[in-house]
């Protein structure tokens, strides 16, 4: 009985465990019309953990031929985005999400355990939450920046229309009034609107751009769950790209049914607005690629109810909506 | 005779002791809920009968893993338990029933529908229908079939 048992555990974890790396050519997966296969899911969800190993001493990712890469700050605590100022500073917004989600199912803390040990050392107790300034200069040796902004909340998006520096806080997009060429904010933030935030915040990161007249703010709102398993009320202004009217703080959805958009960026020269979006997870190793995509007014792009545009997923909650992901525009390109 | 052997067997027979029968039924109360809680989440489609559920197996997998391993060292230490094939009924039955629980956790872990139908429901009711097996096996089989063997059929 005692081996039986031995048997049929070993048998589990073995389901759980082997084949949870990507399988099939990445290759396959860059472009417009990806290979996508079946989902697949063990007893486990088939996800590689990766191990952290960090960067040793003169260690640099690789780069494509004609790019040069080399450190120009250092020591950085968590540095979530990136931001390239008209005179060539840049401001690195440093950023963390303090707050805990609610532990609704048994799953959430082994998540939370598994997911830990990917992300590596934890930063907690550096200062952080803040937006500083890298004077680059001629760009050969490691700067040392100053604090432009502190006791932001998670910051991550930020844009500079004329004289005001938007922050999109986790709960908030906030302006200060700046110029290009100050080191200090001038004055204390000013909120423009709330954003989605509150008690879970699973997606915190709000990604912001501006229209290239300034006249309108975009901000990317992250769902609430992986595939809306926190029900819909949780998702209320989620998985969408808001539309914010700067002047007066009025918003409404620009385009939903995208799961986590980030890096907002209008084509330049033109009025198309251009997202990336981290698509849903648990479908197995070979799914789902992310995907880069133009966004169009009104545009709904599929999740929950679908994957990838119109591939529907079979775990989606019934909501009594019907999926219409076979009206949404496709013009992406794809990152595995 | 015959009435005293079937007294001194039931006594064996539930002689798993006061603290497997303390640790026993609280799995088998978890699962049976669960598998109520499963089907007001299949007519409802409310996530907290999910939840619910989760949470009902995990607590029932936690007390079953304690309650197995007493119940282990009861076989271990009991000659008598062993002897009887009613406790090998019941010994099977539940820990047949935690490896079924296990995956249904598993399978609970599913964000969203899949994570109760079809799969999760099914389990939840082998799960209970394992349960009570085992109960039957440690609180009426012990009776009759001592009281038959001891009557010599």
């Amino acid at each position: 009985m005692k081996l039986r048992l031995a048997a049929v555990v070993a048998a589990c974890l073995a389901l759980g465990g082997c084949g949870n790396k990507q399988d099939i050519d990445k290759s396959a997966q860059y472009g417009p019309s990806p290979t996508l296969p079946e989902p697949s899911r063990g007893l486990l969800p088939r996800v590689n953990v990766p191990k952290v190993v960090g960067w040793s001493d003169g260690a640099t990712p690789t780069v494509p031929q004609g790019f040069r890469i080399e450190a120009i700050a250092t020591g950085l605590s968590s540095p979530r985005n990136v931001y390239p100022l008209d005179n060539g500073d840049l401001l690195i917004i440093e950023s963390r999400k303090d707050a805990k989600e609610p532990v609704e199912r048994p799953k959430r803390p082994v998540m939370a355990w598994v997911e830990a040990r990917a992300h590596g050392g934890s930063d907690r107790g550096a200062p952080s939450n803040r937006i500083l300034l890298l004077h680059v200069g001629d760009g050969t040796a490691p700067g040392t920046p100053t604090v432009l902004v502190d006791n932001l909340t998670s910051p991550f998006g930020v844009v500079v229309v004329g004289n005001a520096l938007y922050v999109a806080d986790t709960d908030a997009i906030l302006r200060f009034p700046f110029s290009v060429g100050q080191t200090k904010v001038s004055g204390p933030g000013e909120k423009v609107v709330d954003l989605p935030a509150g008690a879970i915040n699973h997606h915190w990161t709000k990604s912001l751009t501006a229209r290239p007249d300034g006249s309108k703010l975009y901000v990317g709102v992250g769902s609430n769950s992986n595939a809306m398993e926190r029900g819909m009320e949780a998702e209320t202004n989620r998985a969408a790209i808001l539309e914010v009217d700067p002047a007066n703080g009025s918003f409404q959805v620009f385009a939903s049914g995208l799961r986590n958009p980030n890096g907002l960026t209008f084509y330049p020269g033109s009025d198309t607005l251009w997202t990336v979006v981290n698509e849903r997870d648990e479908l197995g190793p070979n799914l789902v690629p992310d995907y880069m995509t133009s966004v169009k007014r009104g545009g709904f792009y599929g999740w929950p109810y679908s994957y990838w545009g119109p591939l529907p997923t079979t775990s989606a909650i019934r909501c009594g909506g019907s999926p219409q992901a076979e009206d949404a525009p496709f013009s992406r390109v794809a990152g595995a | 005779m015959a009435e005293i052997t079937t007294h001194s067997n039931r006594r064996a027979a539930s002689a798993a002791g006061p603290i497997y029968l303390l640790l026993f039924p609280i799995p088998v109360v978890c699962f049976l809920g669960a598998l109520a809680t499963d089907t007001a989440y299949r007519s409802s489609a409310l996530l907290m009968w999910l939840h619910f559920s989760e949470w009902l197996i995990a607590a029932g997998l936690a007390f079953g893993a304690l309650a197995a391993l007493v119940l282990l060292i009861e076989f271990v230490g009991s000659r008598a338990i062993r002897r009887g094939r009613t406790g090998w009924a019941h010994l099977a039955l539940f820990y047949a029933t935690l490896i079924v629980e296990l995956l249904n956790a598993f399978i609970h872990s599913i964000d969203g529908w899949t994570a109760v139908v079809p799969t999760g429901l099914t389990l939840s009711i082998i799960g209970a229908v394992l349960a009570l097996g085992a109960v039957g096996a440690l609180f009426f089989v012990p009776v009759t079939w001592v009281a038959l063997r001891e009557a010599g059929t």
